[in-house]
């Protein structure tokens, strides 16, 4: 247990007592105010290792969790798992601050909403910190679930039920996914920490390994369910039914962001491969250019920065699958020249979480002081919420890549990637490495257009809205310090890029390449003017050919009547759910007919596949009679009488016939106990045959007279048939067991019995000495046994006592 | 039931209980070494009073067994868990039993384990099931 | 012996199949026998003398599933009591002993 541990465990634990201030304090104090400093406290803490790590070191610490499954709850630190962390606490409290003026404290379920963010931070946190991957798999799912809890947080919304179900859906389909991968991983190296998987020795068995393909898709399904990668994406845009402080902390900032930190922490495993160059570059790209398209026709401000989400995690993904590459050179020079792309999408990631997490909030406002967030009724906000319009040309801009703003320097490091990727001569690259800063540059001049129509469409032009109740103003002060702090973010990073990367960027790309790092520095200088290189090239395009469609809209705007509505993934998702919801109720009703019989045929049946299929494919029978005894006549006579009570029972009209003949059978089994020697089950099971025949004359002097069975011939016959297979099998069974013996019988140990527990009887001395504690509780289940009997007829009594009176 | 009203069955069963009583604490006795023990004495002496209960009546059985069974099976099972948490205070495991010889005034040299103390928790614990299933029943009409 | 088994098997298990309550009880514990027959007859049959120490024998039969028999048959007893009050109560409340009437509402 070291203080990390502790930091990681404080959101769950104090999300315990989160209800109980709600309830105390909440009529005077806002319940963010406490939750507010749990954020605060963990970002203050994790500055404190910026130090140690940006000077090259890691931090492991090991609290053993299941020690004997090789399950310990590893805390491993580094740069990339740092800066994550730093992004969580930091923007958490942000969005803490943010959600005090947000959410109303009078109208709002308050506790529900901070025990679900609580528990998402510890969860988020946990994730980022976990060495081992079964750990963090199940800080995985935590997130998946309360991103669920989060997004139904507005629950009697069917809009936001709608949502929260497809999110967990989608994540938890990928999260297993993801399972699968992490599991084949773990067959593979034989170890469950990321960190040994990557010494050499674990690395080769790995990639030299048939499963390496399977697991790697597996892996990556997991990380593109999570990031929202196309075709995955659907869920994010219905995922922003959540409160807005929500969209900006999970959906923009931190939890979409969980599956490229997991495609970072194992870029130094899979890297280097042609299939995972491919897969992360092509999934980033596609999504790239499919959410910055489609983000132009939205007409919710929050579905707009949902697509765009999509499309920047597209972006951040692709830049990692191009640095990848960087693995296949070794330690060369070349190799550190791809790995900028790595450095890029570090960069990136923390830019967008920055403005995208700023724009959410400023939206967030707009939707909170006009009361709506469509773009066809906003407009010409300008003059009333100037604050907000700063902010969001701050984050707009960015997000388009326009300078004095901190989206321009990595789009241009971007652009750089793309263009050393399309000259790579590795992965087939030669012959289609020029789609990429094709691809790149399109979906950028899209990225443009749907900045502007952020700022401008809501911001400029007549004020079209009119809002009933209270004159629409600019915010609180309170809640415009959130987005206020992350757009200084926005601009301080673009004029201090380099000492931002010293001791954040730096230190998270040597943890994601290690190796790399291992054998030199990467040199790199941000800084806005390159001089007229092609990047600055390509961005002038963007924004020029940008400004032109962007004024010229309506003329081309028309072409996303021709999107096929018919063959969009949301669709697709909402066919393939219906149907399956039918399907299995369909498919549930066949069987679950509610005949007890009915269930009972599935089980005999099972029985009998299950255990002659063994017998059948192991050839497990096997049939020895030279240990039997002989047979006398008295056993024989024996068999013969048990066999004839045992048929009288089956075919005998009567109840008493019927007892009787089980009465029979019963002494007939305790005499077969004296011929086996067992002179203590002969006695009591000759005593519990008396007992229970009293018993069963009792019942059934109250239950009715036995009537024929009436039934089909085919009903009859799958009984028979069912039975008939069931005492074959049990026959099969027995003579094979009897035949086998694996291991000598420990029954010899009990002959010791005087020695060890001075009885001669060794039975009675199994039962009250040696098995003392099975007998102990199998008195416990006898007696609670009586106890029922006793309640259930009591019971009744009692009740009809009770009537009676009432009558 | 019907009111049993068979001078045979009454005449016979007053002693076949008595000599039934008589075999099952024998049998609960004997246990130790020979075949006996509180499964088995238990339940002998439970149909001896299942033996009652058909000659006679429950009702007037329950006059001369002014006993609740259900407690004498909570009795048993508590017994039972005492001698093990016994066995916990002296510092061994649960349920650890132990013997040793006595040489005792009228039995001469008599073995004493606490195997017996378990035992007739066991006993009991049968007892009490196996009778209040029965009266439970029988009483139901 | 494992043929008898295997019978007593087949016989409660075609009783358990029926959809009389009582021949359902009535095949628990047909299949109860067998399976102590069962689990004697893996212990080894007619071996040696009873597992008694004051009896002076070379070999004793295997006491291991004695022991494990002699709980199996009280337990057998208890749950067949149980079982049997069970039924019985459900009798008396639903006037049926059918399995089939005593099916419940449709999407239960």
């Amino acid at each position: 247990m070291s203080w990390i541990h502790v930091m990681v465990l404080t959101p769950f634990i104090f999300a315990t007592i989160v209800p109980y201030l709600y309830k105390k304090f909440n009529q005077k104090i806002h319940t963010g105010w406490f939750v507010f400093f749990i954020p605060v406290f963990i970002f203050a803490y994790l500055i404190t290792f910026i130090p140690e790590i940006s000077g090259g070191n890691t931090f492991m610490k090991i609290l053993p969790w299941l020690p004997s499954y090789n399950i310990d709850f590893a805390i491993y630190m580094d740069g990339l798992s740092l800066i994550f962390a730093l992004l969580i606490a930091g923007i958490g409290a942000l969005v803490v601050l943010y959600s005090i003026y947000y959410m109303s404290k009078d109208r709002e379920a308050l506790h529900n909403f901070y025990v679900y963010l609580l528990m998402f931070m510890g969860a988020m946190l946990g994730l980022v910190f976990s060495d081992n991957i079964f750990v963090l798999y199940v800080f995985w799912e935590m997130t998946s679930v309360s991103s669920f809890l989060l997004i139904a947080y507005w629950y009697e919304r069917e809009k936001s039920k709608y949502g929260a179900q497809k999110s967990m859906l989608i994540t938890v389909f990928g999260g297993l996914a993801m399972l699968a991968g992490l599991i084949m991983l773990a067959m593979m190296s034989d170890t469950y920490s990321i960190r040994e998987m990557l010494t050499s020795h674990n690395l080769e068995a790995i990639t030299s390994n048939t499963l390496f393909l399977p697991a790697m898709i597996l892996i990556l399904l997991g990380a593109f369910t999570k990031s929202a990668q196309f075709p995955f994406s659907i869920w994010l845009p219905d995922a922003m039914e959540a409160p807005t402080p929500i969209s900006a902390y999970l959906h923009s900032a931190t939890m979409v962001k969980a599956g490229i930190y997991l495609v970072a922490r194992l870029t130094p495993i899979f890297g280097g491969t042609g299939e995972w160059f491919w897969i992360v570059t092509g999934v980033g790209l596609v999504t790239l250019l499919y959410g910055s398209v489609n983000a132009v026709r939205q007409t919710d401000l929050k579905a707009l920065l949902a697509y765009s989400t999509i499309s920047q995690l597209g972006l951040i993904m692709s830049l990692l699958g191009m640095g990848s590459g960087a693995l296949y050179f070794g330690y060369g020079d070349e190799s550190f020249i791809y790995a900028t792309a790595i450095f890029a999408a570090i960069f990136h990631l923390v830019n967008h979480s920055t403005f995208k997490g700023c724009l959410f909030m400023v939206v967030g406002i707009i939707d909170h002081e006009t009361g709506t967030r469509d773009l066809r009724k906003l407009g010409g906000l300008m003059h009333l919420m100037p604050i907000s319009f700063t902010l969001m040309i701050i984050g707009g801009f960015s997000m388009a890549g326009l300078p004095p703003f901190n989206g321009f320097l990595s789009k241009e490091l971007f652009f750089t990637a793309t263009l050393q990727a399309a000259n790579m001569s590795i992965f087939n690259l030669a012959n289609l490495g020029f789609v990429i800063p094709v691809i790149a540059w399109v979906a950028s001049i899209f990225t443009f257009i749907y900045s502007m129509i952020l700022v401008f469409k809501t911001f400029r032009g007549k004020h079209r809205f009119v809002r009933v109740d209270k004159p629409v103003h600019e915010a609180p002060f309170g809640m415009l310090i959130s987005p206020l702090i992350l757009a200084i973010l926005v601009v301080a990073i673009f004029f201090f890029p380099n000492l931002f990367s010293k001791y954040f960027l730096l230190p998270a790309w040597e943890g994601v390449l290690p190796s790399l790092a291992q054998a030199g520095e990467l040199s790199i200088k941000l800084s806005p003017w390159h001089g007229w290189t092609p990047e600055l090239i390509m961005t002038l395009g963007v924004v020029g050919l940008g400004i032109l469609m962007y004024l010229y809209i309506r003329k081309w705007y028309r072409i996303y009547n021709y999107y096929p509505q018919a063959l969009t993934l949301n669709t697709i998702y909402n066919f393939s759910l219906e149907n399956m919801e039918v399907l299995s109720k369909k498919a549930t009703n066949k069987y679950m007919t509610g005949f007890i019989r009915d269930y009972l045929v599935y089980i005999f049946a099972f029985i009998v596949v299950i255990v002659g299929g063994v017998f059948w494919t192991f050839g497990g029978f096997t049939f020895d009679v030279s240990q039997d005894a002989d047979i006398n006549i008295y056993e024989a006579g024996l068999v013969i009488a048990m066999i004839i009570s045992a048929v009288t029972v089956l075919f005998s009209k009567s109840r008493l016939t019927s007892i009787l003949a089980i009465g029979a059978l019963g002494f007939l089994v305790s005499f077969f106990f004296v011929l086996f020697r067992a002179p203590d089950l002969a006695l009591t099971q000759l005593v519990v045959e008396t007992v229970t025949t009293v018993l069963f004359l009792l019942c059934f002097y109250h239950l009715p007279e036995l009537r024929k069975e009436i039934g089909k011939i085919p009903f009859k016959m799958t009984n028979a048939i069912i039975s008939i297979g069931v005492g074959v099998i049990i026959t099969v069974v027995a003579l094979s067991a009897k035949g086998t013996r694996l291991f000598d019988s420990i029954s010899s140990y009990y002959e010791n019995s005087y020695e060890l527990a001075g009885a001669k009887n060794i039975v009675n001395a199994i039962l009250v000495d040696f098995r003392g504690i099975d007998t102990m509780l199998e008195i416990l289940v006898l007696t609670m046994a009586g106890l029922g009997v006793y309640t259930l007829i009591k019971l009744r009594m009692a009740r009809r006592d009770k009537n009676e009176g009432a009558e | 039931m019907k009111e049993p009203n068979d001078v045979l069955i009454r005449s016979v069963s007053k002693v076949a209980v008595v000599i039934i009583f008589t075999f099952a604490i024998n049998l609960f006795i004997s246990g130790h070494h020979y075949p006996g023990g509180g499964f088995i004495g238990g339940l002998a002496f439970s149909s001896a009073v299942v033996l009652l209960f058909l000659t006679f009546n429950i009702e007037t059985v329950r006059k001369n067994f002014p006993v609740d069974f259900k407690v004498i099976a909570a009795l048993g099972v508590l017994i039972a868990v005492l001698t093990g948490v016994g066995a916990m205070l002296l510092g061994v495991p649960f349920l650890t039993q132990a013997f040793d010889y006595f040489n005792l005034p009228i039995f001469g040299k008599t073995e004493l384990a606490t195997a017996v103390l378990f035992d007739i928790g066991v006993a009991l614990a049968v007892i009490g099931t196996s009778l209040t299933i029965i009266m439970s029943i029988g009483d139901d009409r | 012996m494992c043929i008898v088994v295997g019978l007593l098997f087949m016989i409660g298990t075609y009783l358990i199949l029926t959809k009389t309550l009582l021949r359902i009880i009535l095949g628990t514990s047909i299949i109860g026998h067998g399976v102590n027959l069962l689990i004697i007859t893996m212990g080894g049959l007619k071996k040696g003398g009873p597992p008694l120490l004051g009896i002076e024998n070379v070999t004793y039969a295997d006491s291991l599933p004695q022991a494990l028999l002699l709980t199996a048959i009280v337990i057998n007893f208890a749950t067949t009591a149980l079982f049997l009050v069970l039924s019985y109560r459900a009798y008396t409340v639903l006037g049926t002993d059918d399995t089939e009437q005593l099916r419940g509402k449709e999407d239960e």
